[in-house]
Parts: structure tokens; C-alpha cells; sequence
């Protein structure tokens, strides 16, 4: 027995348990994904699936009310895919701005000394945080479609703006030949405003001496694009939409179910891109204030100075995943049918073709890049905002 | 002789005292303040009015059907006549006592638990309680023993939102440790699928995972185990949570001091007792407030599983007002179910702040 135990006494060496265990780990997950996928082609096999990606080049055959990008029922399947994903990153852009502007103003409206202010923005938070994402989703569409009346009865502003059941349309821009010189002069002009910020601010650091930026500002972005759109004969024009016998043309619309997913989406993520506010504003140490007060900065300068520059650590990194879940949230989109990825690809497509495995995974990669470029982002922006120790 | 004569004393300020200071220092601390407090006030007062016409005051409570619901204000006539479906779905009603009784079994363990604190054996007896229930409630809802079968695709409303929540917290949790373990472990092999498995799934949306338990799943099978559809998305559901328990714990075991490892391991514990015995107890108890947090995210994530079919309660809304007696009351059933969801979604929210707060270490000022 003891002979035994000396012969196999290898096996309590940690490296070589180690190096077993890895071992082990590795042929079982291999083979749960031979056998998987031994099951998978006989399964397809018999149902008569085809495999590969050649479906992307066929055609699609129906058609989608919401494309920023040339689309008809005769565009490829690849071209779903395209629409879908436009249409996603459209909503979640708009919803990470409208989310943020609300979640802004709740944070703060939290921390207010105004009783009647800050019940209400806790409120507002508890309310809507404790409803499931999807509930709101079909809430507000619910809502939408009961109360926006017919085509032919639309709430009209200016002639120009319509709001009805199909939607709200607006007015769409068209940019004439010249108009991209205004694009590039007003884009010039933010990059040099930021490089005249940063002299400024090297003058401040150096001699004391403050300049102000308000002047350059509204030379570089107002008076010189102005300038050069009236010098060019004022290059963009607008689209009107018009009634026509059932529906509005021309102009751009937005859909109900675009404004459903988008109204939810914001209301929902403000209240935690409003807590995080909360938070970061509560982290920042008391002595802090204090400190500033001593020093003599006026209120908003400490503000400025010194707590949203620690507190804006704390925040932004929760602030920034929360985008990245209203990202992810938009493929919830497909329970009210606005045309995003999920819905017209993983849905229609998938209903069509068939293929499930391939336009899920697709439709997974997506959303995985989407999820690590903001990793990326996350860890830019840890790395600038960390605490520089001497 | 002089003698001490009481002065009149004089009363503070109005505008210090009472409800006056109060006013002053909470409503018009200064000139915006008082314009803001005034602008909002006014807000209220046009908003609040109607919604309250509509929920109480010109609602109908009592009528048979959606033409007797006159008034202008809701209908709840019918959210109260169609409650059982709210709550049971199809489930038969001669049975609804099996579901009655595996939520009150439920209950009585938890007071239980709480009754028993302090005792030598309530660790012993919360062990046996969460080894035996799964069983008994299972055999109390689908059937078998003498009890009619009652198949998965009759389950719905409140009670299936209530089982997938479970199954799905309570099925990841084995999971979730090994894989927060395997993130945690010297063997790379074992770091690199856990750091892939958790990524991957914390980086797609759940309704994807639920396409590819419903839709692909069944693929990955013989045809003879023929998967039922409630307990696919179970296992999506699960694999999901695993993914985000396994995080939660991950920041447990890193908060143990690596003093308790090496103690661990001075005194001869192998793996599995080191990790049961000294680090899990500890990691466990320290990550408790974030686990509850991750169930609450996991509950207002089963309303998903309409989208591939099943019918929990969220899903009620849209069938229940499909009844040609009460068509178009979908914005009474979504205000139901919103208000039935919020009050356990805020319950449980408020008893994480109050565990985290019991939990927490920071000094209080």
C-alpha cells in the first residue's frame, strides 16, 4: 500500500495535478463541442437547412419602412443586415444623448436643497428603475398608438412638422454642392478653438494671466461658417413632407415604434446615469469643500475646480457601461417591431432563411464588438481620469 | 431690595421657526429655488389631477364586459376579471391550490429561517430546505406522485415570471462559483475559457442567448431528447446569469484577504476544503448585497421570455386584451402589471440598500 502510494506520489506534485486538471478541462470541452456539433450538422441535414453564408447574397424580398441607407425588396439579405445595424446605432446614439441630458439633470435635481426638487427626482428613480425595460417599451408604444391621431387629422406645426399615427415627419435637409465647405469650415473651427482652449490655458499656467475664449468662439463657429453659407448663396434647402392621398411624402419621418423604443430607452438608463451622478458627487470627501471654501473659491469655482473633476471619476465609468446596456437593450426593439438588427435580421431574415445559427452568431458578433470598442473606451478613459500621483 | 422682574420675552422671528423656516429653507432658499419649486408645483397641479381622474375617480370597477365601461377614466373591471390569468396563466383552476401551496411552502421556509436564527442547527435545516424544495415544489406544479400532470406549456402570468426568476438565480449559482473560481485560478487553460465564457455572455444582449436557446439548442440535441420550450429558456436564462453571479462573486473572492489563503493552505486544507470551508463563506458573505442586486436585474429580465413565446406576465396583457369582451384595454393591463412588478422589484431594491448598508465597512460619519 505505502509502495502504491510512492509509485503514484507524482500525482500530488501541484504542477502536474495542474497540468491533469487543464488536460481534462480541455478534452471536455472539446468534446461537448465535437459532439454538439456532430448533432448540429445531422440535425440541419435532416431538416433540409443550408449552411454558409451564401444566404447573405440573396434577396430579401420585403420590405422596411426605416432605412437610412438605399434599400428596396430587391436589396440582399447582407443588406438587412446593413439597414439593422444602422438602425441600431441610430437609436442607441439618440438614446445615449437623450439619457444623458436626463440623467444630468435628475443627479443633480437629487442633490438639490429644494425639498419639493429633490423628492421628485428620487422619485422619478424609483419609479422607473423598478419597471423591466421591456414593460416600458410596450408602455409608451401602447400609449403612442392610442393617443397620436389619423394621417388626415395630424398635429401640425408651421406647415412643416406633422405628427401623427405613422409617425412625426419632418422637414429633410438637402445639402447643395457647396455646403460641405461650410461642414469642413465649421469643423476646422472646433479643432482650432480646442488648440486656442489649450494656449489659453498654457498662458493661465505660465503667467497668471486669463484670456477668454467667448471672442475666437463665436468667430470661428458662428460668424466665419455664417459668413461663407451666405457668400455661397445659402447651399441647403429643405424637403417639405406633403399629404398625399393616404400618407404623408417627402420630408424625413420618424417612426412610432422608433419613438417608443426611444422614449423608453432614455427614461429608463437616466435613472441610473442619475444615480451615478448621485453617487459621484456624494464621493467626493467633505473636507473637499471645505478645503476650497478656505482657500476662497467662490461656490461655482469649487464646483468647477475641485469637486467635478473627482467626482467625474467616480461616475463616468458606470455612466459609460450603462451605454453600453442601452445598447443592448435596443434589441428589445424587436417586441414592438422598429426595424433594428435583432428585429429584421435575427427576426425576419431568420424567419425567411432559416439559417438560425449563422445570422445568431452574426448577430452576436455584432453586439460583442459593440460591447468591447466600449471596453476600449472604458479603459481610455479609466486611464486618463486615474489619480496622477507625484 | 431689589426684586427680579421677568422681562416679556420676545418670540423668534416668524421666519425662523416652524413651518415658515421649514418653507423658506426648503422651498425659497433663494430666488431660482422659489421659481423652480413655484414652475414644478404647477406642473403637478395640471398633471396630477387627471391621472388620478382617470385611475380612481372615473373608473369603472364593476361591469361584465368593455361597452359597460362607460365612464372616461379606466377600466379595471377587467384587470379584476381576468386576475387569475394575471397570476396563473392556464393553469387549471381546480389546481390552483398546487400553486398556492408551493409559494406559501416558500414563505414558511424563509420566516422559518429568520424564526430559527441563532440556533445550532439552522444552518443544517436552510441546507435540507434548499435541497428538498426545488423537488417538492416541482412535483406541486407539474405533477407526478398521484398528482395530475399539469405540462409547462399550461404555466403562466405572475406564477412563471416567479419560477424562471428562481430557477434561474438558484440554477446559477453553481455555476457562477465555478466559473468566478476558474477566473480566479493559476491554470491558464481554466482562466482562459472562464474569462471567455463570462465575457462573451456579458457582452450580447439576453434576447440573443434566448434565440439561441430556443432557436439553436434543440440543434445541438439527439432528436430523441425532445427539450421543452419553458425549460430551454431556462437554460438560456441560467447560462446568462451564471455569466453576471460569476462577476459578483469574483469581487467576493478578491476582497478576502490572501492571509486566509495562505492560512488555508499552512494548515494543510486541500482545494475543495480550503475553498468550502475558509474563502466561499467569506467571499459569499461580502458579495450578499450584490447578489441580491444581480436578481433584481435577473427578474426584470425574465419579462424577455415573451419574446420567444412563453407567457408570463407581461405577456398576459397583450392575450388577455385580445378578448373580443375587453379589446383595447392593453394600457389598464400594462399599468397592472407595471404596478404589480414595481412593488417586488422596489421591495427587494430597498432590502439590498439595507443589506448593503449592514454590510458595509466604511466608516460612518
Amino acid at each position: 500500500m505505502a509502495r502504491l502510494r510512492s509509485i503514484f506520489s507524482f500525482l500530488y506534485k501541484n504542477e502536474i495535478r495542474a497540468f491533469l486538471f487543464q488536460l481534462l478541462a480541455l478534452l471536455a470541452v472539446a468534446y461537448f463541442f465535437y459532439s454538439a456539433a456532430g448533432n448540429l450538422f445531422t440535425n440541419i441535414e435532416k431538416l433540409g437547412f443550408r449552411t454558409g453564408f451564401d444566404f447573405l447574397n440573396l434577396e430579401a424580398g420585403f420590405d422596411i419602412d426605416e432605412h437610412l441607407i438605399d434599400y428596396s425588396t430587391t436589396s440582399s439579405n447582407l443588406r438587412v443586415f446593413y439597414v439593422g445595424l444602422i438602425n441600431t446605432i441610430l437609436v442607441s446614439f439618440v438614446g445615449i444623448v437623450f439619457a444623458t441630458l436626463i440623467g444630468l439633470i435628475v443627479g443633480i435635481s437629487r442633490l438639490s436643497n429644494n425639498w419639493l426638487i429633490s423628492k421628485l427626482a428620487s422619485g422619478y428613480i424609483e419609479l422607473f428603475r423598478n419597471i423591466p425595460i421591456l414593460l416600458q417599451i410596450l408602455f409608451w408604444y401602447n400609449i403612442l398608438l392610442i393617443s397620436l391621431p389619423h394621417p388626415r387629422k395630424s398635429i401640425e406645426f408651421f406647415d412643416s412638422i406633422f405628427i401623427n399615427l405613422r409617425g412625426i415627419y419632418l422637414p429633410k435637409p438637402i445639402a447643395e454642392s457647396g455646403f460641405i465647405w461650410v461642414v469642413l469650415v465649421f469643423l476646422a473651427g472646433i479643432l482650432l478653438s480646442i488648440w486656442i482652449k489649450r494656449l489659453l490655458k498654457k498662458k493661465h499656467d505660465s503667467t497668471g494671466v486669463s484670456g477668454h475664449i467667448s471672442g475666437y468662439l463665436l468667430l470661428l463657429l458662428v460668424a466665419l461658417p455664417g459668413l461663407l453659407y451666405w457668400w455661397l448663396g445659402s447651399p441647403l434647402h429643405f424637403d417639405y413632407p406633403a399629404l398625399k392621398s393616404f400618407n404623408f411624402q417627402g420630408g424625413m419621418s420618424l417612426s412610432p415604434e422608433f419613438l417608443a423604443l426611444l422614449c423608453a430607452l432614455s427614461i429608463y438608463t437616466a435613472t441610473y446615469i442619475a444615480e451615478a451622478i448621485r453617487s459621484g458627487i456624494e464621493s467626493v470627501d467633505k473636507g473637499q469643500k471645505e478645503a476650497a471654501q478656505a482657500m476662497g473659491l467662490t461656490s461655482g469655482q469649487s464646483l468647477k475646480l475641485v469637486v467635478l473633476p473627482q467626482a467625474l471619476r467616480v461616475a463616468i465609468p458606470p455612466i459609460i457601461n450603462q451605454y453600453l446596456n442601452l445598447t443592448k437593450n435596443s434589441s428589445l426593439a424587436t417586441a414592438i417591431g422598429y426595424s433594428e438588427l435583432v428585429s429584421i435580421f435575427a427576426g425576419t431574415v431568420l424567419n425567411q432563411v432559416g439559417q438560425a445559427l449563422e445570422i445568431i452568431l452574426m448577430t452576436m458578433a455584432v453586439y460583442l464588438t459593440l460591447s468591447l470598442l466600449i471596453s476600449l473606451v472604458l479603459n481610455i478613459v479609466n486611464h486618463k481620469i486615474r489619480i496622477k500621483q507625484r | 431690595m431689589s426684586v427680579f422682574k421677568a422681562e416679556i420675552q420676545q418670540k423668534p422671528p416668524i421666519a425662523s421657526v416652524g413651518i415658515f423656516a421649514w418653507l423658506r429653507a426648503n422651498l425659497f432658499s433663494s430666488l431660482f429655488s422659489g421659481v423652480l419649486t413655484v414652475s414644478v408645483a404647477y406642473l403637478l397641479y395640471l398633471s396630477l389631477p387627471p391621472l388620478a381622474n382617470w385611475a380612481l375617480f372615473n373608473a369603472d370597477f364593476v361591469t361584465s364586459s368593455n361597452t359597460e365601461c362607460t365612464r372616461q377614466g379606466a377600466c379595471w373591471a377587467y384587470v379584476i376579471e381576468k386576475i387569475d390569468l394575471f397570476i396563473y396563466g392556464f393553469y387549471p383552476a381546480e389546481s390552483y391550490w398546487r400553486v398556492q401551496l408551493a409559494f406559501a411552502l416558500a414563505l414558511f421556509i424563509i420566516a422559518f429561517m429568520r424564526l430559527a436564527r441563532g440556533r445550532q442547527w439552522r444552518f443544517k435545516a436552510i441546507i435540507l430546505a434548499f435541497l428538498m424544495y426545488p423537488f417538492v415544489a416541482f412535483v406541486l406544479l407539474y405533477g407526478g406522485f398521484g398528482l395530475e400532470v399539469i405540462e409547462t406549456h399550461q404555466w403562466g402570468g405572475l406564477t412563471l415570471t416567479i419560477v424562471v426568476a428562481a430557477v434561474g438565480i438558484i440554477a446559477s449559482f453553481p455555476l457562477g462559483i465555478l466559473l468566478a473560481l476558474g477566473r480566479q485560478s493559476k491554470m491558464k487553460i481554466i482562466r482562459l475559457f472562464s474569462v471567455l465564457y463570462i465575457e462573451f455572455i456579458r457582452g450580447v444582449p439576453l434576447i440573443t442567448i434566448l434565440f439561441m436557446a430556443s432557436v439553436i439548442l434543440p440543434l445541438f440535441f439527439t432528436e430523441e431528447m425532445n427539450v421543452d420550450k419553458l425549460l430551454r429558456a431556462l437554460i438560456g436564462i441560467t447560462l446568462f446569469q451564471a455569466a453576471y453571479i460569476a462577476e459578483v462573486i469574483r469581487g467576493g473572492l478578491q476582497a478576502v484577504p490572501t492571509g486566509q489563503f495562505e492560512a488555508a493552505d499552512a494548515i494543510g486544507l486541500n482545494f475543495i476544503q480550503k475553498m468550502s470551508l475558509v474563502i466561499l463563506p467569506q467571499a459569499l458573505k461580502i458579495s450578499i448585497p450584490n447578489i441580491v442586486g444581480s436578481f433584481i436585474a435577473l427578474f426584470k429580465d425574465t419579462t424577455l421570455v415573451l419574446i420567444v413565446g412563453l407567457f408570463d406576465v407581461l405577456a398576459m396583457v397583450g392575450l388577455s386584451s385580445s378578448d373580443e369582451n375587453w379589446l383595447g384595454r392593453e394600457t389598464e393591463g400594462y399599468v397592472f402589471v407595471a404596478l404589480i412588478l414595481w412593488i417586488i422589484l422596489y421591495s427587494m431594491s430597498k432590502y439590498s440598500k439595507n443589506l448593503e448598508r449592514r454590510f458595509s465597512t466604511e466608516h460612518k460619519i
